[in-house]
């Protein structure tokens, strides 16, 4: 079973080290003393072998954005090794605890797997670079200072001899780790900052690469789940005995107070005993619950007296009280399903002893920690293999399904249970985008210029399910994501004299989760059509518009002008077509993007987008583009194309079918401009999400003289796509 | 009992009959590079051939194929990656997470036998397969580079 042989090919057994204090559940596994390295290695960063292949770990989970590439780009920098001979691994979260924490954070979201981690996996390559070299330069008697590595190979420049990473690397375990080791100036760079191709794409394209739902152990049963469709709904009871017969059925389980399995020999055996299986359900207090009262429920907070304060700068309400000239609108953006291609999984392998999981997960830790609890052993006792993600954006952080596989397992102990959501059961338990309402209220003084704006956003906030505990005063400080009055992660780059931005929380029973974007989605969409209003209500060109409000923000400003650019601003469009342009700040990077459009019988074609990122460094240029590419269609899906809906307490759409997403035909042309500025590290996973949404809307606008400010459009107006 | 004929070999499963290929292929055949993405054929992660044309494997019941029907799956597809298609598809880096790309490929492989050189409209209409990351740019030029058999080159 090559499977087996690769995924559990490093059975660590913690060493007698006790894991101080208690589990903090979801985000951070308390360390322990050190304990003996798994392998042969030169740093925790750094395995050379014999044949001089480098193999580089990595914490952060890669699930499609690259990450795992750039890390290694990082490391290998660095470390000086030939390009060629790099590999990767995946350490377990069970040796991060075991080691000390050596290797960090492995949660993998908030597009901040390089830019918070760049520093130290850096340092990590120099050291070990440091110390191959302190071997050679023993074995050949002299200063290490006077040797130097490039491409793997170690010089001593006076005598002229030379030798290998893989030949000394045993004998640099042995030196003395070195401090106040310098990084490479940024201009010596000869890995960071190519356009390489991605070290994990051949067994991607002949079957090979296996993911969390290709697991396959030997004795491995297969379970398939149902938790109540109505959120906050019980379980009452089933009747295990109308499907245990069924052909390959071995158990019915009752998983936790909402939720039954049935584990067959088969998945697709469990799965139709679990469609047979007769449930009683108590679909609780939310069964009234549904999009219309929602709607009501959030547009009653636009106009609500309390509100949490987001930026309060001189007197909008002030402004706008005594103004003659005001311009409003509301707007609203749904929930969406991340609807990752592959549904949630987990395998699980418990003994009384032991329990290992097998899940494809954003958080190794997390995954930890959850299965830990669930299976009642100390942490100690418990693994985590991290499998490549088939799509994570987002709700891959969360460790719904491996708590369930774990007490699913945990009745059958020493029987592998893998575990596989249907896309039915994916889609009605989401960890959805959140839900909000914007209403905007905008000044222009008799020049046109914009003297208030008061933004309020009424609806849910994801901290206050997920994180309590990073709530401030009852106030949720990511809501203003992209709002901010300063500070590097995601400020409000339009100057406005008098600006309240504020949120009244109004929290649905519909669970919300971090969605690819997160709020930078709507707050993008809200901010970024709203100015495109003001401007036309001023009379004036949207990029005039905007660049004198962002004289005081150049980065911004020069992603805006890179993409008027690039869409060719300055020209006349062509008959029928429509341009918008949009801009915004998030997850530390700048990034703009800019549309052409037209409209024909009521059938919308995207001709072309334009986006530009300035990330301060860029490790990987092609990958970044691939991002920002990748990252409009899930933007777009969520402005045009669907929306999870809600009635009866539950999710309307079930798959595809009714979920409906960017597709080929959907997909406009994109030109990605990387403008970095240097000298900061911002994120490239996200961001640019958020612009094609707005771009799209202002070029609607622009060809139509419509403005579409429910989303997605598609489903609330007459407007398709080709 | 179901006698299949899967990338070139006969093979018999014991099997309820209304059950999908695509689980046939992956639970009892260990083939898992055929996935599962919605069940209902709307995403395409589970294609493979059957006499040559794309089908949803997920929504064909393992009795509805006969013996002689020739089932190609992505571990059929060529011995050691070499596939036009797939040497395209690795020359522009297309995946990202990869998890619809043995559908991709396989619908393309068909789409290119079928019709050797598409038009832009021709894959618009054929290539209906979901990738949630976003690679259908790539995925259109890799289609239109198989197409073209030219000299591949590196993106790097």
């Amino acid at each position: 079973m090559t499977v087996m042989e690769n995924l559990s090919r490093r059975h660590f057994v913690v060493g007698s080290a006790a894991v101080a204090g208690g589990l903090t559940l979801g985000f951070r596994v308390p360390s322990a003393d050190a304990a003996t390295p798994p392998s042969p290695e030169v740093n925790a960063w750094v395995v050379v072998k014999p044949d001089e292949t480098v193999v580089v770990r990595i914490a952060r989970s890669e699930m499609g954005q690259g990450t795992l590439t750039g890390l290694a780009q990082m490391v290998a920098e660095e470390l000086e090794c030939d390009w060629a001979k790099v590999t990767t691994e995946y350490p377990t979260p069970g040796e991060n605890v075991a080691r000390n924490r050596v290797w960090k954070d492995f949660s993998t979201g908030g597009s901040s797997g390089i830019r918070r981690s760049h520093d130290y996996v850096r340092l990590g390559g120099a050291t070990a670079r440091e110390m191959l070299i302190a071997a050679a330069a023993q074995g050949w008697k002299v200063p290490p200072g006077e040797c130097k590595a490039a491409k793997g190979v170690i010089t001593h420049a006076a005598t002229g001899r030379t030798t290998t990473f893989g030949k000394v690397a045993s004998l640099a375990t042995t030196m003395k780790v070195p401090d106040n080791i310098a990084l490479k100036d940024p201009s010596t760079w000869t890995i960071i900052g190519k356009p390489l191709l991605r070290l994990d794409t051949a067994d991607k394209l002949t079957g090979k690469q296996i993911y969390g739902m290709d697991i396959n152990l030997p004795g491995m049963v297969n379970a398939a789940v149902r938790q109540c469709p109505v959120f906050g709904g019980k379980l009452v009871t089933f009747n295990a005995a109308a499907v245990e017969k069924m052909p390959g059925v071995l158990k019915v389980v009752q998983v936790n107070d909402s939720t039954v399995a049935v584990v067959a020999n088969t998945w697709w055996r469990a799965k139709t005993a679990l469609d047979a299986l007769p449930i009683t359900w108590d679909y609780g207090a939310n069964v009234g619950v549904s999009s219309k009262t929602i709607a009501k429920d959030l547009a009653e907070g636009l106009e609500a007296k309390d509100a949490f304060i987001g930026s309060n700068i001189g007197d909008a309400p002030g402004t706008i009280k005594g103004a003659k000239n005001t311009v409003t609108a509301t707007y609203a953006y749904g929930y969406q399903n991340h609807a990752c291609m592959e549904a949630m999984n987990a395998t699980a392998l418990y003994t009384p002893d032991k329990l290992e999981v097998w899940v494809p997960t954003q958080n190794g830790e997390a995954a930890l920690a959850v299965a830990a609890e669930a299976s009642g052993l100390p942490v100690q006792k418990c693994d985590v293999y991290k499998v490549h993600l088939g799509g994570g954006f987002g709700r891959r952080g969360q460790e719904d399904y491996t708590r369930q596989a774990v007490l699913i397992a945990k009745t059958m102990p020493g029987v592998p249970v893998k575990l596989i959501w249907s896309r039915e059961e994916d889609m009605l338990h989401g960890a959805y985008h959140p839900i909000t309402q914007c209403k905007m209220t905008g000044v222009l003084d008799d020049e046109g210029n914009v003297k208030a704006l008061h933004m309020r956003i009424s609806g849910q906030s994801i901290l206050a399910a997920l994180r309590p505990q990073a709530m401030q005063g009852g106030k949720d400080a990511a809501t203003f994501q992209g709002l901010n009055e300063s500070g590097p992660e995601g400020a409000f780059t339009y100057k406005i004299d008098n600006l309240l931005i504020d949120h009244a929380m109004r929290n649905p029973p519909v669970p919300p989760g971090f969605w690819r974007g997160v709020n930078l989605n709507q707050n993008a969409a809200y901010v970024e059509s709203f100015i495109d209003e003001l401007a036309h209500a001023a009379k004036q060109d949207p990029l005039v518009f905007r660049r004198k409000l962002l004289a005081h923000s150049p980065k911004a400003l020069n992603v805006l002008e890179t993409v008027a650019k690039g869409i060719g601003w300055d020209t006349k469009p062509a008959p029928g077509i429509g341009r918008g342009i949009a801009q915004i700040m998030g997850f530390g990077s700048y990034v703009g993007a800019a549309a052409e459009v037209s409209v024909t019988d009521g059938k919308l074609k995207i001709h072309r987008i334009v986006a530009a990122t300035d990330c301060g460094y860029v490790v990987n240029p092609a990958q970044v583009e691939r991002q920002a590419e990748g990252s409009f269609v899930y933007g777009l899906g969520a402005v045009l194309y669907g929306e999870c809906t809600i009635k009866g307490g539950r999710v309307e759409q079930t798959n595809f079918d009714t979920y409906n997403v960017l597709r080929m035909v959907g997909m406009p042309k994109v030109e990605t401009f990387t403008v970095p500025s240097g000298g900061f590290w911002g994120g490239v996973g996200e961001p640019t999400i958020a612009v094609a949404g707005p771009a799209v809307l202002n070029a609607i606008f622009a060809a139509t003289g419509k403005r579409y400010r429910t989303l997605p459009v598609f489903k609330h107006y007459d407007l398709q796509s080709v | 009992m179901a006698t299949l004929s899967i990338n070139g070999a006969i093979r018999e499963v014991e099997v309820e009959p209304e059950t999908p290929l695509l689980w046939v292929l992956r639970e009892q055949l260990g083939l898992t590079g055929t996935k599962y993405g919605c069940g209902i054929a709307q995403c395409g992660a589970c294609t493979v051939h059957i006499d040559g044309l794309a089908v949803r494997s997920c929504a064909v019941p393992v009795s509805s194929v006969t013996a002689e029907q020739k089932i190609t799956t992505i571990e059929g597809l060529s011995p050691d990656g070499s596939h036009p298609v797939q040497k395209a598809w690795l020359a522009l880096d297309v995946p990202q997470c990869g998890f619809c790309q043995c559908g991709m490929v396989m619908a393309a492989a068909a789409l290119l036998k079928a019709n050797p050189h598409p038009t832009d409209a021709d894959i618009d209409a054929e290539i209906t397969n979901i990738c949630r990351c976003g690679t259908y740019n790539r995925v259109r030029e890799a289609i239109k580079t198989a197409a073209s058999g030219s000299q591949i080159g590196s993106a790097s």
